[in-house]
């Protein structure tokens, strides 16, 4: 027994950066917990054309509103589709374009703000001002003005929301790179004449990408929080196509919210339990990766 | 002290305009323009002529945004094409249910989240400290529409104890401006725990960490080492410290609650700023678009302002540069 313990302490010594820090993740119970929720989830979504009978989007009159049962355990809608089948391919919708916008969101921030940061003065300012006026936009009210004006396609959809929430990443990347900038590490990378593209991509960016993971976890659970919100307002992804928001809108009709449950309240929960286990990963993350701000 | 806030405020003129301009593109690059709703396509070309004439779209896009910013600083913001009045006569009923909305959720936020905060910080790791912390984190994860939902079910449909739409009952006459004031409070109570839910949590969460933070810190083991009561130690010692990251965060969310008020009073029916855009929204009303777009924008530059400027009146220690 006692040689294991001493053999495990010395692993962690010898674990890589992210070795460690998967590491101290794997301690936290809540996280990992969180992980596998989320994984049975969108392996669900992924495996819902394989795994279910029914179509999400055939319609069967002779068996509508049906509460739950065995063939249908969530029920089916007013038009006789099968509301679990609905449920994943929702799903697939709501998380598919959180990641979308997540990753698209992280890339324009990490290079505005890596260019911020690196190059400094009037490239800067320039920079820090257009990400103070997308920051001051009334943020829902300028996503359904603009999907008013441009229509309901995806792409604008996910345009706006990139558009809106890069810049926070941009000001964090900044803000490390301002500090990572005068470390003697990049006055070695100036002596040896390493070219700026390489310094900013190679020296320097790795040394933020802890925290635009950790930012973008937490981003999955805003963006997803976002896009059910207009979707249910009937602003997001336009009604053939479920989503988790949509499903929720069954229940502005008052019979509908009374007295059939099984409508609303399973994608309610998806939207819950989801969000949560993103930001439970993102809490975690954070810790793991920064010891220090454990509390 | 003087010589910053007027820095602060020149510096919010040139992001205020990129805000104008960016707003005003939008309404131009739109599909069909801003008359994009009016134009039947079997429309006769004189008809369309008057109708641009009446709107004043025949002069160029730059002519027109220099006569809307100049009429917008003279307080005219343009006529409401939907309610053909203007547009600070359509807004201005609009805002006091807005404001009452936010600033009761925001008082709900302060008076339940602060203080479980507190108690979740010094009772760290206890029971109180765990289901907290799950409430908070259910408080920042559940949609608010669909929480919104659930406390119409419970609480207007199943209990009745509740109204389940809008700001007051047109049957009801209130005998006195109490009693109206009364029934207008019953209305808000539900959209007002729902709007709050979320900031509560975010309060809450803020409140913890930098209690902690503070806690550990060697001034509070010397109070506690001089004997002071554990109370006085942390209301009085700990708490003002801790609280100075909080009054940033009250300066960006006065800002977001009013944008976040759009859901709330969507489900809710209340006559506000977020029920009216929507509608002004999908009737392509720009006048009223842009007016609400511009005119939240330039709070939350004001509430950034107010913010650094409170921040650096309660903490000594940070200095105006």
């Amino acid at each position: 027994m006692d040689t294991v313990k001493t053999k495990k302490v010395r692993d962690v010594r010898e674990l890589s950066y992210w070795g460690s820090v998967f590491y101290r993740l794997r301690k936290n119970k809540m996280a990992m917990v969180s992980i596998v929720v989320l994984a049975l989830i969108v392996l669900a979504c992924v495996l819902v054309p394989m795994l279910s009978p029914y179509s999400y989007f055939v319609t069967n009159t002779d068996n509508k509103q049906m509460p739950p049962s065995v063939e249908h355990p969530l029920g089916t809608d007013d038009l006789g589709r099968d509301l679990l089948t609905r449920f994943f391919y929702a799903g697939r919708i709501s998380l598919g374009i959180a990641l979308i916008v997540v990753v698209l969101e992280c890339i324009v921030g990490v290079i505005m703000g890596g260019v911020a940061g690196y190059y400094g003065g009037l490239v800067d300012a320039a920079i820090m001002r257009l990400c103070e006026m997308f920051m001051s936009f009334p943020f829902l009210m300028f996503v359904i003005t603009v999907r008013a004006l441009f229509g309901n396609s995806l792409v604008v959809l996910v345009a706006v929301l990139v558009l809106l929430t890069w810049p926070s990443v941009a000001r964090i990347v900044r803000g490390q790179i301002l500090a990572l900038r005068e470390q003697e590490y990049m006055q070695a990378c100036e002596a040896l004449g390493i070219s700026d593209f390489r310094r900013i991509f190679r020296h320097l960016l790795p040394n933020v990408l802890a925290y635009v993971i950790v930012y973008a976890t937490l981003g999955m659970a805003s963006v997803i929080l976002t896009e059910t919100a207009l979707s249910f307002l009937g602003l997001g992804v336009a009604p053939p196509t479920p989503t988790w928001g949509t499903l929720i809108q069954e229940a502005r009709s008052r019979i509908v919210l009374v007295q059939r449950w099984w409508y609303w309240i399973p994608p309610g929960l998806g939207i819950s339990v989801s969000v949560m286990c993103f930001n439970l990963i993102g809490d975690g993350l954070r810790d793991a990766l920064d010891p220090k701000m454990k509390r | 002290m003087r010589a910053y806030i007027i820095r602060r405020i020149l510096q919010i003129i040139p992001v205020f305009l990129g805000i104008l301009i960016i707003l005003f593109m939008i309404i131009e690059l739109s599909p069909g323009g801003p008359m994009g709703n009016y134009i039947d396509p079997k429309m006769r070309p004189e008809m369309k002529e008057a109708l641009a004439e009446k709107f004043g779209l025949n002069d160029p896009p730059v002519t027109r945004f220099f006569k809307w910013i100049g009429a917008t600083l003279q307080g005219d913001l343009g006529q409401s094409i939907k309610f053909l009045k203007p547009v600070t006569e359509v807004l201005r009923p609009m805002i006091g249910p807005s404001l009452a909305l936010s600033s009761l959720s925001l008082l709900l936020a302060m008076l339940v989240g602060i203080p479980a905060g507190i108690v979740s910080a010094t009772k760290q790791y206890t029971l109180a400290d765990n289901s907290l912390t799950v409430f908070s984190l259910i408080g920042i994860s559940m949609p608010s529409f669909f929480f919104a939902l659930l406390l119409l079910k419970f609480f207007s449909v199943d209990l009745g104890l509740f109204p389940l739409f809008g700001l007051r009952n047109p049957l009801y006459n209130a005998p006195n401006i109490f009693a109206q004031m009364g029934h207008m409070l019953w209305h808000l109570a539900l959209p007002t725990v729902v709007l709050g839910l979320g900031s509560t949590a975010t309060f809450m969460r803020y409140t913890r960490s930098s209690m902690l933070e503070v806690i550990r810190s060697d001034y509070i083991r010397t109070a506690r080492a001089k004997g002071l009561a554990e109370k006085v130690v942390i209301y009085r010692h700990a708490f003002r410290n801790a609280v100075i990251p909080i009054i940033t965060l009250l300066g960006f969310w006065i800002p977001a609650l009013l944008s976040g008020a759009v859901i709330t009073e969507s489900i809710f029916g209340l006559p506000g700023l977020g029920k009216i855009s929507v509608e002004a929204v999908m009737y392509r009303d720009y006048p009223i678009i842009l007016a609400i777009n511009a005119m939240l924008a330039m709070l939350t530059l004001l509430s950034t302002i107010i913010a650094d400027i409170l921040y650096a009146a309660a903490d000594p220690r940070i200095k105006y540069n």
